[in-house]
């Protein structure tokens, strides 16, 4: 949140590598010429926007039991991290978890757009009367064809302003391939263009069930009680 | 107080690498503001990503902020992009730690680290909304200072900039802070913008140009007198006696994005006393003072523990030569200090297999590439150079590295120096060529990279009077490398722009005449002139053109010893006639040692300013012929011819 949003997902990386390195966490570290920390990031934040729900896997050496007490090395952590992240909670998971890419199916997202009123109207009428939505996305440098409409699995306007703007919160899929909130904005005329993005919730779907990645399987959380970052 | 970061904050998602400007960095300061403090912005002219890790920046940051009547703030050159939205929505040059507009601030204080910044500088005042002549300034308008190793030929820039300070910062940014702070709390005092300048130039090391009077001698050569008894006929450099005493910086950044040298550094010494002619660091920076190891053992544990960092540079013009550098390398890569995490890392390796054998077991696993600088590619120019290394020891040095897995190697070399004949310049081609045949011997994918680039010279060496290579020549020279190098496998020749290397010649040793050039270049959109893809001689060749300013005069021609130098009443603790001796014996190829283990020859530095050499370890490293008097067995023949007294006149330089 704040500031801190305007860096990158590879930025972010090497801030969460030296916080949890000076938060003295046992890390495992990969093998070879340039040994690293094994931390698995998840789907990545668009520059410059904010989130509520961000998550990391961090690979902990645990030869000798657990040897760190959760609650209270998150709350170094978050007091070695730049302003504006916060850590909010945190799970232990046992065995060979599956990576944080493969186990989220959508996020939630509020969507703050430049355009007035109308347009917003005119647009989502249009999104939600459309069966298929081609549009042509770039991934790892490929260009691919693709309907989007499947990875649309709500629209709405949201109730809240921010700084006077309108809100649209959406809950995009995100496998096998995250659909991007500037994507979805640009697919139909009147193209929308973000004004600032907010990602709301990260769910992962198991049968009925829509849980957070803390609460997955296998998982053993540890919530940690805070303010409101 | 006000803060932009409102408005740019709707901006910064259309510009490149918005990380910049966010500030939000592991030790910054959001120093409270109290309009009775002396607020400095220290600013460095070009982009965050290059003037983030700056050491002195960083020092001075942490020195100001320890005072009670000081603040201290950061800035950057904003990107081309970031200026032009800046520019056009009236945002003003601003600090990353608060995002305070540049002139709320006292003091807008530069760092000078190549000419080719001027017109960032220039830039910078102007987006700060100061105006861009000192003449023209207010009481009200900030004081526009700097500091760094290009303030020992400050004219260029005498227009521009209020003060400059000469040599190490640590304690003359007090004085100022004190001066000021007296300036502005003092009721009784005339608040004119002079009398505080006149205060400033009562601090020793701190040169005030507007309070000297500019005349010409009939060949147009420029002097300088004060136009009253305040300001001092010379200016003396500063020097810190003991870099012990100055354990900083006790908290270094860590930025959020990626800089260059992105790591811990914990600068071991100050100043070299090797005596390479061409280098102006080594001249300007004497006496050598050492950090003891113990508390360069302290700073490195406190600072990887501080940072999250897993590397650690021990820096300094020359880190081989600390004379403790065994014990220092042992307690850094310490398992118990680093949890066996910790690379430690040589920014600037001495040509020898000592240093290589160091190197080899601080890195570990890790090898990356190495760097050597032999400088010039035969003996004779590295003697006249007074760069006294041996082909022995370069080709000891790289047999040592590719025998224990090093694949790849960088060389620097220099062209243009001082008698340089072709046969020195393919001098390179032919030693870069051996190293790879002695690479092979251990891999066959055996790499080196010859780095060539031209000679630029500086005042305060012995080669301020040389007159630098025209860019033809120098052209012609990278020409006969790269067709010397075309058919040897294994050789990556990469070459400096000629063409730039007029530019830093034209500035270097440059006086005040070239302020209307600088304008020049900066109005028709001249900035980032580092950046190869924004570098334009053209602008400056019209600029020159334009102020009737001859590039061949300022550059290219030899200088006579009686000609008064732009920087003449300026001291960087060496005696003119040292360097003129230096000169001489440069031209006649007559070696220098090291002063630090061998008798004084008197070049002022020390006994000028009552200091001497501090060192952590009585006796000094080992090494080849590029280590020290005691041991020169690797070397062969001992190199070096000690000469005393005067030296035969004539002897042309070319």
């Amino acid at each position: 949140m704040g500031r801190i949003r305007f860096a990158s997902h590879r930025d972010i990386a090497k801030v969460w590598e030296r916080a949890l390195r000076i938060a003295n966490v046992p890390m495992i570290y990969s093998e070879g010429f340039s040994p690293r920390p094994r931390i698995a990031y998840g789907l990545a934040l668009p520059t410059g926007s904010e989130s509520d729900c961000e998550y990391i896997d961090v690979q902990v050496d645990d030869s000798n039991g657990l040897p760190f007490d959760l609650l209270e090395v998150s709350g170094l952590l978050t007091f070695h991290l730049p302003e504006g992240i916060e850590v909010n909670g945190a799970s232990v998971m046992e065995g060979k978890p599956l990576s944080l890419q493969q186990t989220v199916t959508s996020s939630v997202w509020d969507l703050t757009v430049n355009e007035d009123n109308v347009t917003v109207d005119l647009w989502l009428g249009r999104m939600n009367e459309l069966k298929e939505i081609v549009i042509v996305r770039e991934r790892k440098g490929k260009q691919v064809i693709d309907d989007i409409k499947p990875f649309v699995f709500s629209l709405e306007k949201g109730t809240n302003k921010e700084d006077g703007k309108v809100v649209v919160t959406a809950e995009l899929g995100t496998q096998p391939r995250s659909l991007r909130p500037s994507e979805l904005l640009r697919s139909i005329e009147p193209c929308l263009s973000e004004y600032k993005l907010r990602r709301r919730k990260q769910i992962v779907q198991q049968g009925a069930a829509r849980l957070d990645p803390l609460e997955v399987d296998g998982a053993t959380r540890m919530r940690i009680p805070i303010g409101a970052s | 107080m006000s803060t932009v970061w409102p408005a740019l904050e709707e901006i910064l998602i259309k510009v490149e690498k918005p990380a910049r400007y966010i500030g939000l960095e592991r030790g910054a300061q959001k120093p409270a503001h109290d309009s009775k403090n002396v607020a400095w912005l220290l600013t460095y002219p070009d982009v965050y990503e290059v003037g983030f890790p700056n050491q002195g920046l960083q020092i001075l940051y942490e020195i100001v902020n320890e005072l009670e009547i000081g603040e201290a703030e950061r800035a950057y050159a904003p990107w081309i992009d970031l200026e032009a939205i800046m520019r056009a929505e009236n945002i003003p040059l601003f600090s990353v730690d608060t995002h305070r507009p540049a002139f709320e601030f006292d003091v807008v204080a530069f760092n000078l680290s190549s000419e080719l910044v001027y017109t960032n500088v220039l830039n910078c005042i102007d987006l700060a909304g100061i105006p861009l002549r000192s003449k023209q300034r207010s009481v009200d308008d900030p004081l526009v200072g700097a500091g760094g190793h290009c303030t020992y030929n400050p004219e260029p820039l005498a227009e521009f900039v209020d003060f400059f300070v000469l040599g190490d910062g640590e304690e003359v940014i007090t004085e100022l802070t004190n001066a000021i702070y007296a300036w502005k709390s003092n009721s009784n005092y005339p608040k004119s913008r002079n009398d505080l300048l006149e205060n400033l130039s009562e601090i020793e090391g701190v040169y005030v140009p507007a309070l000297y009077e500019v005349t010409k001698d009939s060949h147009g050569h420029q002097l300088l007198e004060p136009k009253n008894e305040l300001a001092p006929k010379v200016v003396e450099k500063r020097t810190i006696a003991d870099l012990e005493d100055w354990p900083y910086p006790k908290n270094q950044l860590v930025p959020i994005t990626e800089v260059v040298h992105d790591r811990l550094n914990v600068e071991v010494f100050r100043g070299c006393t090797r005596g390479c002619r061409f280098c102006q660091a080594g001249m300007i920076t004497r006496p050598v003072r050492e950090r003891s190891v113990d508390q360069v053992r302290t700073m490195v544990k406190s600072g990887i523990e501080r940072t999250g960092y897993d590397e650690v540079a021990l820096t300094s013009l020359s880190t081989a030569d600390y004379s403790d550098i065994e014990k220092a390398v042992a307690l850094t890569t310490d398992d118990t200090l680093s949890c066996g995490q910790v690379s430690v890392s040589l920014p600037s390796l001495r040509v020898d297999a000592f240093t290589v054998g160091i190197a080899a077991t601080i890195q570990g696993v890790k090898r990356t590439g190495l760097t050597f600088a032999p400088e010039a590619g035969s003996w004779r120019m590295r003697q006249v150079i007074n760069k006294l290394i041996t082909e022995e020891d370069l080709y000891g040095a790289v047999e040592s590295a590719f025998s224990q897995g090093w694949r790849r190697m960088k060389l620097y070399f220099l062209i243009g120096l001082p008698t340089e004949t072709d046969e020195d310049t393919l001098g390179i081609a032919t030693l870069a060529q051996n190293c790879v045949e002695i690479g092979k011997k251990y891999t066959k994918n055996a790499s080196v990279t010859v780095s060539v680039g031209g000679f630029v010279p500086k005042p305060f060496t012995p080669f301020q009077w040389f007159g630098q290579n025209t860019t033809t020549e120098l052209q012609r020279k990278v020409n006969l490398l790269k067709d010397a190098t075309r058919n040897m496998r294994g050789i990556q020749l990469k070459w400096h722009d000629p063409k730039a290397t007029v530019v830093e010649g034209i500035l270097s040793r440059g006086n005040r005449a070239l302020a209307d050039v600088l304008e020049d270049v900066w109005r028709s959109g001249g900035t980032f002139q580092e950046w190869s893809e924004h570098f334009d001689l053209d602008r400056w060749l019209t600029a020159m053109d334009n102020h009737e300013l001859s590039v061949d005069w300022y550059t290219y021609r030899h200088r006579e010893k009686t000609e008064p130098l732009p920087w003449d009443h300026l001291d960087a603790g060496l005696y003119k006639d040292f360097l003129w001796q230096e000169w001489r014996d440069a031209l006649e190829q007559v070696g220098l040692e090291d002063c630090r283990w061998t008798p004084c020859y008197d070049c002022g530095a020390c006994t000028g300013f009552g200091i001497d050499h501090v060192v952590a370890s009585t006796s000094p490293p080992v090494g080849g012929s590029q280590g020290t008097w005691q041991d020169l067995e690797n070397g062969g023949t001992r190199p070096q011819l000690l000469t005393i007294g005067t030296r035969s006149k004539g002897g042309d330089k070319h």
